[in-house]
């Protein structure tokens, strides 16, 4: 499933169509986002690098995190540092994006790094048509004459949204989808930290949304050590929950378990974890802890004491002590006598054979366990 | 023999948050969530002190909202510190804003308000170069804010203006090697509106401590516990595991002692 989101993003938009658009979006519960994030992004431009896909180039809008780590990050996966410089453009929302270092006078101890080539700071979130005009010109370094077009990436949307209206924002987004030059766009958004509304906004703009879930769910009555360890399991595994809308108008839903290692983020179909858990819960031993085909079949025949049959019949009391033939034989009940194995049982009814260890005892005549029952 | 200069002891607190013997720390910003029931404050001493330790190869600004600087100094020589020789060393910065006021100086309207951040941004960043200076750029910074929820009072409530001022913060986190801390009272937030920041903090956080009451009620020799979530136990960037500790705390005249549920005798 998330193969075929990045297939979707590497094949970009048919002629005519806006560019399709990937909403990731997660939640303090379960907040991966960031790294799935990381996953498409580094997968994009791997595939731009090797020139597998429609766009050439990518153009990063960096609000979260600095263009050092994006920096970083690619060069971790692989992708080669020339293509890096040739085919990525940063635009650095995040060192200054409301041009207070403009004002302020820099620092004179500063070590005096190089700026990359590739990075463009931004300082002026709040305006977002400059925003739109920056995203645009970086890109333009890519298309040449043969109407080439770039992916657009935006780590964080709700940092957007802090900055500007969603309105504003969300007429981005689309100015962005519909313009010529763009193969296709990929965002992040927290969704707890805005109203549903905005979500649901986004979501309409996208072709695809994929929603990170928490695998263990949480309950308000849950101690304090509980939540430690609902925390852990969340902490490093979530559910994925995609939602693909097709050009003819139909939705697709979508599910994977993603677990983050050392790697990165991996994807496995829902359950195959749990089966393969839940098989190696079984402690090894001696003697079978678990019931055949057969037994099944006969348990689930037996009859239970007390127990309505539902089939309008008298309701047969099952005395314990004797085999199920026995008490249909007898039109009246009898003194409960020591349960002897019983082979001669009604065809197609189950039985459950039962030896007490108090069989060799004979009980007191005038004794009856029972008596004190009122049924 | 001066507490300060004796090497100091780990314990499950320095433990969860991976603090080195210099004082250095593996995340860069740490928020610590507290209540009414449960003050997290004793949380900002224990770091402020192990942050000024002699084996401290760095310096502290500290944005002190809630309390006057005498109130640390008397709380942090129980402990074994002395924080006016610290200041007088320029190992420590106390920046004095007690009175709310500092941010409307130049008028209540929202560009006043931003430029009082940015002023603010300006005084830390003139600081962490008077440091750099004296220490030849060697040594960690570490910025600690008590607490959050006073910058929004003097910031008029604005919470937006506020996180503006902590982004920026947090891109010193980056650039240099600076890590903040945040106090902030997790049950001060009533609407979901307000409980936004809160959102954002976490988000922010590399670490996030929450100190809580115990759910079985008040105790004598348990006066609360701490949740500590690492989101960065391992590494700075790419591999980041998140862990999770929980144990209790229980507060003496000049020390916490951490210990584990049921190990307390």
């Amino acid at each position: 499933m998330a193969e075929s989101i990045s297939r979707s993003l590497r094949d970009g938009c048919m002629e005519g169509e806006h560019a399709p658009a990937l909403t990731i979006e997660d939640s303090l519960a379960s907040s991966l986002g960031s790294s799935v994030f990381d996953h498409f992004l580094a997968n994009l431009v791997s595939q731009i690098a090797a020139g597998k896909s429609q766009a050439r180039g990518l153009v990063l809008v960096a609000f979260n995190r600095s263009p050092a780590f994006y920096l970083e990050l690619l060069r971790r996966k692989g992708v080669d540092a020339q293509h890096v410089d040739k085919r990525v453009r940063i635009l650095d929302c995040y060192s200054d994006p409301l041009g207070w270092k403009k004002r302020v006078p820099p620092l004179k101890t500063a070590q005096n790094l190089p700026v990359k080539a590739n990075v463009a700071c931004f300082s002026d979130a709040r305006d977002t048509n400059k925003l739109m005009a920056s995203i645009l010109d970086l890109g333009k370094e890519f298309v040449g004459q043969d109407k080439s077009r770039f992916a657009v990436a935006i780590d964080l949307v709700s940092s957007l949204l802090r900055y500007t209206s969603l309105p504003i924002v969300a007429g981005l987004v689309n100015k962005l989808r519909s313009n010529d030059q763009t193969s296709c766009i990929v965002w992040l958004i927290h969704s707890d930290l805005h109203e549903q509304r905005v979500s649901a906004a986004l979501a309409y703009v996208s072709t695809m949304v994929a929603s990170i879930q928490p695998i263990a769910q949480c309950t308000d009555e849950q101690t304090s050590q509980q939540n430690s360890v609902w925390l852990g399991k969340n902490s490093d595994k979530a559910k994925l929950h995609v939602r693909l809308k097709r050009r003819n108008g139909r939705v697709k839903l979508l599910a994977e378990e993603l677990h983050l290692d050392q790697v990165g983020v991996k994807f496995t179909a829902v359950g195959d974890q749990n089966s393969n858990a839940a098989k190696s819960l079984l402690p090894k031993v001696q003697f079978n802890l678990q019931l055949s085909e057969q037994e099944r079949v006969e348990r689930a025949k037996v009859v239970l004491p007390y127990e309505h049959q539902g089939n309008g019949e008298e309701i047969q009391i099952y005395d314990g002590r004797r085999s199920l033939s026995d008490s249909i034989s007898i039109s009246q009940p009898s003194v409960a006598s020591p349960v002897i194995s019983d082979t001669q049982v009604a065809p197609g009814i189950g039985e459950i054979h039962y030896v007490r260890d108090s069989d060799d005892e004979q009980p007191d005549s005038d004794e009856d366990p029972d008596d004190d029952l009122d049924i | 023999m001066n507490p300060s200069f004796s090497s100091p002891t780990t314990n499950l607190l320095d433990e969860a948050l991976g603090i080195g013997c210099t004082g250095s720390v593996p995340w860069r910003i740490a928020l610590v969530q507290d209540c009414v029931e449960a003050s997290g404050a004793f949380l900002l001493h224990h770091l402020l002190k192990r942050s000024l330790s002699a084996e401290a190869a760095g310096a502290v600004v500290f944005l002190g909202l809630a309390q006057p600087f005498s109130h640390y100094d008397r709380v942090l020589r129980k402990m074994g510190c002395n924080l006016s020789l610290q200041r007088n060393k320029n190992k420590l910065h106390f920046i004095d804003l007690l009175d709310l006021e500092f941010l409307v100086a130049g008028g209540t309207d929202q560009n006043a308000i931003e430029d009082g951040f940015m002023n603010l941004y300006n005084r830390i960043l003139r600081f962490i170069e008077a440091n750099n200076l004296m220490h030849n750029n060697g040594g960690w910074i570490r910025i600690i804010i008590d607490d959050i929820s006073l910058l929004e009072i003097a910031a008029q409530g604005s919470s937006s203006h506020t996180f503006d001022f902590l982004q920026y913060c947090a891109t010193l986190t980056s650039e240099l090697d600076c890590s903040l801390l945040i106090l902030n009272h997790g049950d001060i937030y009533s609407s979901e509106e307000d409980q936004c920041l809160l959102s954002h903090l976490d988000y922010l956080s590399d670490v996030v401590i929450k100190a809580e009451t115990l759910s079985t009620g008040i105790a004598v020799d348990v006066h609360g516990q701490l949740t500590i979530i690492n989101k960065r136990a391992l590494g700075e960037l790419g591999w980041s595991s998140s862990k999770v500790y929980n144990f209790q705390f229980k507060l003496k005249e000049n020390a916490v002692e951490f210990f584990y549920p049921g190990t307390k005798f």
